[in-house]
């Protein structure tokens, strides 16, 4: 017998069995909590800071004070809007890259609204903004599913390409109404009478975002699992033939569900514009149009899982910005922080699935 | 040397917690033809994908030719002259037989085409193979890029072939080509695993079979000493009765009327050309035809999911009330119209059901729209998903697994008890026990002969002739796109089949070599 030749792989990967959830839960702390060690070697290694006061300055900078406190808030809601807005599409894998313009478009509709028609009362003008942008996003939206239901065109690369042409209205539009004249921006819009802008509740500033955007997310949770347009979603994500067999129209329900994936993107530019920033700029925005595609593809298109996604981006990225403005480092530095700790996270989802066997004691004794 | 090509000792493998094999020791003669003979879910495929390199056993070993082996890719199982045939082929479509057949070969940088075909001529010569190597893949017929596979496998060296069931594609006549020529590969001391839920063929052509059930070995006979019935106890481990019950209709009653049905596919070539035929309730009409003569077209044509060129007609008549014309409406139209069709597609989780879906959610595609409001009733599938899950015996974890992680047998069940909770005029269905075993297939056709005597207008496609002959009634035979008979299965052979199946093909290839000459 050649033994020789006996070599078992030294490691393999096997699939798992379905896991407790509780244990899925444990292994994403885990990695959670090992990619903080991973970060303070690091942090310790290029600036020479124990990294338990550079956590602790993370910490206080997304939660330090009141106010630091309502705008992280604040912030979740904007990132959580436009993941539920996306939730729809992505689950019927159109993917819809375009959040950016669709969030846009919403907020150059809210501020036309303000400026034009800033004599309404309030609460009507609210309304109406809010009916008015939703619409804007709906036909954001509306376009690239008509070419992908009737052409069966790149959805990604339209929806990108959509975005381009939102930026440029809305450079449009800053100029516009550029406010005051040669400044090149907006400026706070009806700062003086206040007119569009969410009313104080309780004393608080963000109260009415938080209102709205937990609705929508609530409503998407049941419109995706319990009502008949959501199994229709369902069933053509996983397969357009399965769809077809069922009598379910594609092209139809391609065309709704992208309307209504721009309306709800485009209502994240509302509550920003009214509730948050009073004012438009190319940068309304912000980039968080496609930091929201991470949100939905970790939460698994659940919206409730994206609330908590939600907040740990925003708590990194407000984190990273304080740490680089007390210890005067730059952002590269927090950045890393934050490509870590995402790094870690994806990955346990690895190792949740599946696991390594290493090569056994055992067999290394029988032969 | 040794006297065995392959000895697998106790080998075990798992996925998650589930056990596909245990403890599972196994022995190949040199030049002999051994059958894998098991149900579905019982572990052939997993213990030959080990042999092959695809899985890595977490147990046992493999001894080939005496000496200990370590398969950890497809090339180690190429190294030990192990050549697997799956049933998927996998050759490229625009090369001819013979460059696929020395693809991805050491060699030079150039091709020496010519020297390669000296050698080709010379396999296909000693097995008895017919086939013409400078032929294109995509002008060949299923049975010859079979050869084709073998034949690479042959090329490379293999003195080892394992063959996933083979004949699910071939007509009886391409089968018995088949079998002479593993018979000549079995004289030459090669040594051959089939895998194939047809008994009758395992009888014919191995020298041993070799029964898992489970994932454990129960044991071997000699072909010699066992028949059929024998067989199916070792495979299900209890006593089993192997009879089609097929009882005469009591009153047929015509519920579908196809005329001149034509349907052309996206390179303007006609799948179906000028198809006629009735449908009775009370009726298994059974389609027999190669694979791909548009079998897949004809009921989908039906079912509203092909579009048919003007002056196709497809009839529904309802027994009391008015008649319907099918032809140029959707699936919705025809759901609308209160046409009760059940279809169960050949491609069963790429069309028939969502496969990241549980079982009660599977059961919703059909319903899910009825009833008013906007939100979807989850009680009364859960409670169908119950309901078929006790009477087809349906295996899983629960009514929310994904039915993608459902073993073939229990995917099929899943679909098939859905679409008959519907009560069905006419019921379709493709393929309906490809791949499923002995036992599952008998309960599918208890099932679809029950319908029948409920006065469903029952349409069968099948691939295993034997089953159509005592299971339907009528049989159309199809061939390229047109209907090449329609027979009565009480009268008819299987040589009758077989010559209706290959009818056109044959006279028109008589009719291009007479033009070339």
């Amino acid at each position: 017998m050649a033994a020789e030749t006996h070599k078992e792989p030294f490691v393999r990967i096997t699939k798992r069995a379905s896991m407790p959830f509780y244990k899925a839960w444990a292994i994403r702390a885990a990695a959670i909590l090992l990619s903080l060690v991973v970060c303070a070697v690091v942090i310790y290694l290029i600036v020479k800071m124990n990294p338990v006061e550079v956590y602790a300055t993370m910490f206080k900078g997304a939660f330090g004070t009141k106010r630091k406190i309502w705008s992280t808030v604040r912030e979740i809601m904007m990132l959580l809007c436009i993941s539920v807005g996306l939730a729809p599409a992505f689950k019927m894998k159109f993917w819809n890259i375009g959040a950016e313009g669709q969030v846009l478009v919403g907020g150059i509709v809210s501020s036309a609204c303000m400026i034009y028609l800033a004599d309404l009362p309030t609460p009507l003008l609210l309304i109406l903004m809010l009916v008015a942008s939703m619409a804007a996003g709906a036909l954001w939206g509306l376009l690239p599913a008509i070419f992908k239901a009737y052409f069966n065109t790149n959805e990604t690369l339209f929806t990108l390409m959509m975005n381009y042409i939102a930026i440029q209205i809305t450079s449009f539009c800053v100029a516009l109404w550029e406010n005051p004249y040669g400044s090149n921006t907006v400026g706070i819009i009806n700062s003086s009478t206040r007119s569009g802008w969410f009313p104080k509740i309780m004393g608080q500033d963000y109260i009415l975002n938080v209102i709205i955007v937990m609705a929508a997310t609530i409503l998407m949770f049941i419109y995706l699992a319990r009502s008949k347009q959501g199994y229709e979603i369902a069933v053509v994500g996983n397969s357009e033939n399965t769809a077809r067999y069922a009598g379910i129209s594609v092209k139809n329900v391609i065309i709704r569900t992208m309307i209504i994936s721009g309306a709800v993107c485009a209502l994240a530019g509302f509550v920003e514009v009214s509730g948050s920033s009073h004012t438009i700029s190319t940068s309304t925005a912000g980039g968080r149009g496609f930091t929201a595609i991470i949100v939905a593809w970790l939460a698994k298109f659940n919206t409730f899982v994206m609330i908590l996604i939600s907040l740990l981006l925003v708590f990194l990225e407000m984190g990273a910005k304080e740490i680089a403005s007390v210890y005067h480092l730059n952002d590269y530095a927090s950045q890393m922080i934050t490509g870590i700790i995402l790094f870690f996270i994806l990955g346990s989802e690895f190792f949740i699935q599946y696991k390594l066997v290493f090569r056994s004691a055992k067999g290394e004794a029988k032969k | 040397m040794a006297e065995n090509a392959i000895e697998l000792k106790s080998i075990t493998k798992t996925f998650g917690q589930v056990v596909a094999n245990k403890n599972v020791s196994l022995n190949v003669k040199k030049g002999e033809i051994l059958a894998l003979l098991g149900e579905n879910g019982s572990g052939k495929t997993t213990l030959m994908n080990m042999l092959s390199g695809i899985y890595y056993p977490d147990e046992g070993q493999i001894i080939i030719d005496g000496r200990e082996a370590v398969i950890k890719s497809p090339k180690d199982a190429f190294d030990y002259g192990i050549g697997m045939i799956h049933q998927h082929f996998k050759l490229v479509d625009v090369f001819t037989a013979a460059e696929n057949v020395v693809l991805g070969q050491k060699g030079g940088v150039r091709l020496n085409l010519k020297s390669v075909s000296g050698e080709l001529e010379k396999i296909a010569k000693m097995y008895g193979f017919e086939i013409d190597m400078t032929k294109k893949i995509y002008n060949m017929s299923v049975s010859e890029k079979q050869t084709v596979e073998i034949i690479k496998m042959l090329y490379r060296g293999a003195n080892i072939l394992i063959l996933d069931e083979p004949t699910a594609v071939l007509t009886p006549q391409e089968t018995e080509k088949l079998f002479d020529v593993l018979r000549n590969m079995k004289k030459d001391g090669k040594s051959i695993i089939i895998i194939t839920h047809k008994l009758n063929e395992v009888l014919e052509i191995s020298d041993r079979v070799a029964v898992l059930r489970k994932g454990e070995y129960v044991g071997e006979v000699e072909t010699k000493n066992a028949d059929e019935l024998s067989l199916t106890e070792m495979m299900v481990g209890k006593k089993v009765s192997l009879d089609i019950v097929r009882e005469e209709a009591e009153e047929r009653i015509k519920t579908l009327s196809v005329k001149g049905l034509t349907c052309v596919d996206k390179d303007g070539i006609k799948a179906l050309d000028n198809v006629s035929f009735d449908a009775f309730g009370g009726e298994i009409l059974g389609i027999a035809g190669i694979a791909g003569s548009g079998q897949k077209e004809l009921l989908e044509a039906i079912a509203g999911l092909q579009s048919c060129e003007s002056g196709s007609s497809i009839e529904y008549l309802p027994g009391e009330g008015e008649s319907h014309e099918l032809v140029g409406k959707t699936p919705l139209q025809i759901k609308e119209l209160g046409v009760s069709l059940a279809f169960v597609p050949e491609d069963r989780l790429g069309m028939g059901l969502v496969g990241t879906m549980g079982m009660s959610d599977n059961m919703m595609l059909r319903s899910y729209s009825s009833g008013a409001g906007f939100f979807t009733n989850k009680k009364a599938p859960k409670e169908l998903a119950e309901e078929v899950r006790e009477k087809l015996d349906v295996v899983t974890p629960s009514l929310q697994t994904p039915v993608s992680r459902l073993s073939g047998g229990n995917v099929q069940k899943v679909l098939v008890g859905r679409e008959i909770a519907q009560s069905p005029k006419v019921l379709m269905t493709a393929y309906a026990v490809r791949g499923l075993d002995i036992n599952t297939s008998y309960a599918i056709y208890n099932i679809l002969g029950e319908q029948k005597k409920n006065g469903v207008a029952v349409i069968y496609v099948g691939e295993d002739l034997d089953v159509l002959l005592e299971l339907a009634d009528r049989i159309l035979v199809l061939c390229g796109g047109r209907v090449s008979g329609i027979v009565d299965a009480r009268e008819t052979t299987k040589e009758e089949l077989g010559l209706l199946m290959t009818k056109y093909t044959e006279t028109e290839a008589a009719e291009n070599g007479g033009g070339n000459s």
